[in-house]
């Protein structure tokens, strides 16, 4: 019995350090962000003396160009999600329950790719998106990363799941191949959608490498460009950055806790479990 | 309704494997026919070559004469129902009955007409707003019978429907179904991989084995007349018995094995003077063997000396389990349960020689 309890009392420890060496930064960030000290940063003794004011928030809201960034990164984001959903499932669906040839060795290929390090790919990537002149533009932001090759596999497997029975019953009451997929396995699959959709969201809101190399004017800037420029143009105003940090960082966490239960169930599907 | 005629239909997968070895069957309009054979036979493929789920490799399938090979499933006007019912998780009952007929842009009227009639038929009225999840294996399997009815096919297809149902539930649905076919009159066929539910239903039965049709009869055809070996220990519950023995000649031919011998019945005296001095496997069916000293009228055998291993009592019957002469098969027989035996028990049975049937050792075909 007292065992049990040292070793509860251990494990809280354990997980309260965790949660402070995550949490820490992010609640200095919320406190600098807040302060109108502007060399906190380098001074975090000083945190006591300084005092409190919205003044980075509206300096940030009124002489940035944060609505544009804002608007450049909902639009991506919002593309990339619903692009990505479908196009995921659409070739999940094919490779988990259609027959054709070259099955295995077009997903065999597509497996392969993931060994290759992204970073490797961006030069050929961005030689390609110059060619169609599509550099600074959205189009050149947004269809590199229209579909994954990861969430293609995550709905595969999802797929594989569900009964092969639902195929033929489905070919029996009429339904041609786009039918049966968008009329009896999309709206089977809401949990393995909600997780390609939410991770998709969240790799694509805080991306900072393509968006970097495929804009050169503030005005296509998405949110981690803008904010990352700030370091340069200004004199590294931190309270500023980690205010604009901390409205970027808003809507990840707002999706995160409406749908918490999705992302562990996706976490748990991509392990091979229901 | 429709008349399905197959005509050496083959079925071959990439790796070279057989599946389908060249069948014909034929089936007429209203006819019950069960698909039946041991897993692996075949009997599902065959199924799904006929709904059209699987690809033809050889030979012919018709409908009333047309030729379907190439006909997709939906333009066969078949309907088809799953071992594991196949419904629709996110559609209600309705929704699950209606969807092919809203694919084929029906009428919204003549659907409901259409739905609600089946769900009268099959006493799902009040369940037509639920989800499969909410309803128990039976009640699916009724609403994916619904599913079927609601599209007015020429042929009924049911790959397995009761294997998920537990037993008392498999019994009641067989009578449902057979119901139904009285009522709609409509060509079915059935595939199941058990000989009871065979013969409970089918007015013809197909026994497949390894891709191939071993015999194609009515059920009391296969009990009495089975073709081969396979068959007639395949059809029949506990199953035929088997002797290994050598014919001789007396002043008759006789089947001499283990110490016993075995008058050959006079109709069957011409066809196996050519087996004299050879070795024949005899099948006597459990049902066919009698305790000497209770039955009186029938021509039994001489008599056989057992002893009793194991007694299995069903209440209406009982099935004994013994060893003949010391050899390691054990054989069965049934008895009536007022006349119930023990293990270890010795007694003095014979055979009804006018149910023996014989086997030829190399072809195991039956011999007439």
């Amino acid at each position: 019995m007292r065992a049990i309890k040292i070793q509860k009392i251990l494990l809280f420890t354990i997980l309260s350090l965790g949660a402070m060496v995550y949490l820490g930064p992010f609640i200095f960030s919320v406190i600098v962000s807040f302060s109108d000290n502007k060399n906190l940063i380098n001074q975090p003794g000083q945190i006591v003396n300084s005092g409190w004011t919205l003044r980075n928030y509206i300096y940030i809201w009124k002489d940035l160009p944060f609505a544009t960034w804002l608007f450049n990164s909902v639009v991506i984001t919002a593309c990339q999600t619903v692009t990505n959903v479908f196009f995921s499932a659409l070739a999940g669906f094919t490779f988990a329950k259609l027959e054709f040839r070259g099955k295995n060795l077009i997903f065999g290929a597509m497996l392969a790719s993931l060994m290759i390090p992204g970073i490797i790919l961006i030069i050929p990537k961005f030689l390609i998106i110059n060619e169609f002149r599509m550099i600074n533009s959205y189009p050149g932001l947004i269809l590199p990363g229209m579909i994954s090759v990861v969430n293609i596999f995550l709905m595969k497997q999802f797929f594989e799941t569900m009964p092969k029975d639902l195929v033929q019953a489905a070919l029996i009451d009429g339904c041609n191949y786009f039918q049966m997929f968008w009329k009896v396995f999309i709206p089977n699959s809401k949990p393995a959608l909600a997780a390609v959709a939410i991770y998709t969201f969240q790799g694509t809101w805080n991306e900072f490498m393509w968006p970097l190399i495929a804009t050169n004017t503030s005005e296509m800037f998405t949110l981690p460009v803008g904010m990352a420029s700030l370091r340069y143009e200004l004199l590294t105003d931190w309270p500023a950055i980690m205010a604009g940090t901390i409205l970027v960082s808003i809507p990840t966490l707002i999706i995160f806790i409406i749908f918490q239960r999705y992302f562990i169930q996706g976490v748990a599907s991509t392990g091979g479990k229901e | 309704m429709a008349t399905i005629e197959i005509k050496n239909l083959q079925k071959t997968y990439p790796n070279n494997h057989y599946a389908i070895k060249g069948i014909d069957v034929s089936i007429q309009e209203g006819e019950f026919v069960v698909l039946v054979g041991p897993s692996g036979c075949g009997k599902s493929t065959l199924l799904r070559m006929i709904a059209g789920l699987e690809d033809i490799s050889g030979g012919d399938l018709f409908f009333n004469e047309k030729l379907m090979n190439s006909v997709h499933p939906k333009d066969r006007n078949i309907a088809m129902v799953f071992q594991n019912y196949a419904l629709y998780p996110h559609m209600t009952v309705y929704d699950n009955m209606a969807f092919g007929l809203k694919l084929k842009k029906m009428l919204k009227a003549e659907i409901y007409q259409r739905v609600t009639d089946a769900a009268e038929t099959l006493g799902l009225t009040e369940y037509l707003d639920r989800l499969p999840k909410e309803m128990s294996g039976g009640q699916r399997q009724r609403v994916a019978i619904g599913r079927a009815i609601v599209r007015k096919p020429d042929v009924f297809l049911f790959d397995e429907p009761l294997s998920n149902l537990d037993a008392k539930l498999r019994v009641q649905m067989r009578t449902e179904i057979k119901t139904l076919h009285r009522k709609l009159k409509n060509t079915m066929v059935y595939v199941t991989h058990d000989q009871i539910e065979a013969m409970a239903m089918g007015d013809k039965i197909v026994i497949l084995k390894d891709g191939v049709v071993h015999q194609t009869d009515s059920p009391i055809n296969l009990f009495r007349h089975p073709k081969n070996k396979f068959v007639a220990g395949f059809i029949g519950s506990p199953a035929m018995n088997f002797v290994s023995g050598e014919i001789v000649k007396e002043e008759g031919l006789y089947f001499v094995a283990q110490g016993m011998k075995f008058s050959i019945p006079p109709p069957l005296q011409v066809s196996m003077e050519r087996y004299l001095g050879k070795r024949v496997d005899m099948g006597f069916r459990p049902e066919y063997v009698y305790d000497k000293g209770l039955e009186k009228e029938r021509r039994l055998s001489t008599d056989v000396e057992i002893e009793i291993l194991v007694v299995e009592n069903v209440g209406s019957e009982s099935y004994n389990h013994f060893r003949l002469n010391g050899m390691d098969t054990i054989y069965s027989y049934r008895s009536s349960s007022s006349n119930a035996h023990i293990p270890g028990e010795k007694l003095t049975v014979g055979i009804d020689l006018e149910r023996l049937h014989f086997f030829d050792v190399e072809t195991e075909e039956s011999i007439l």
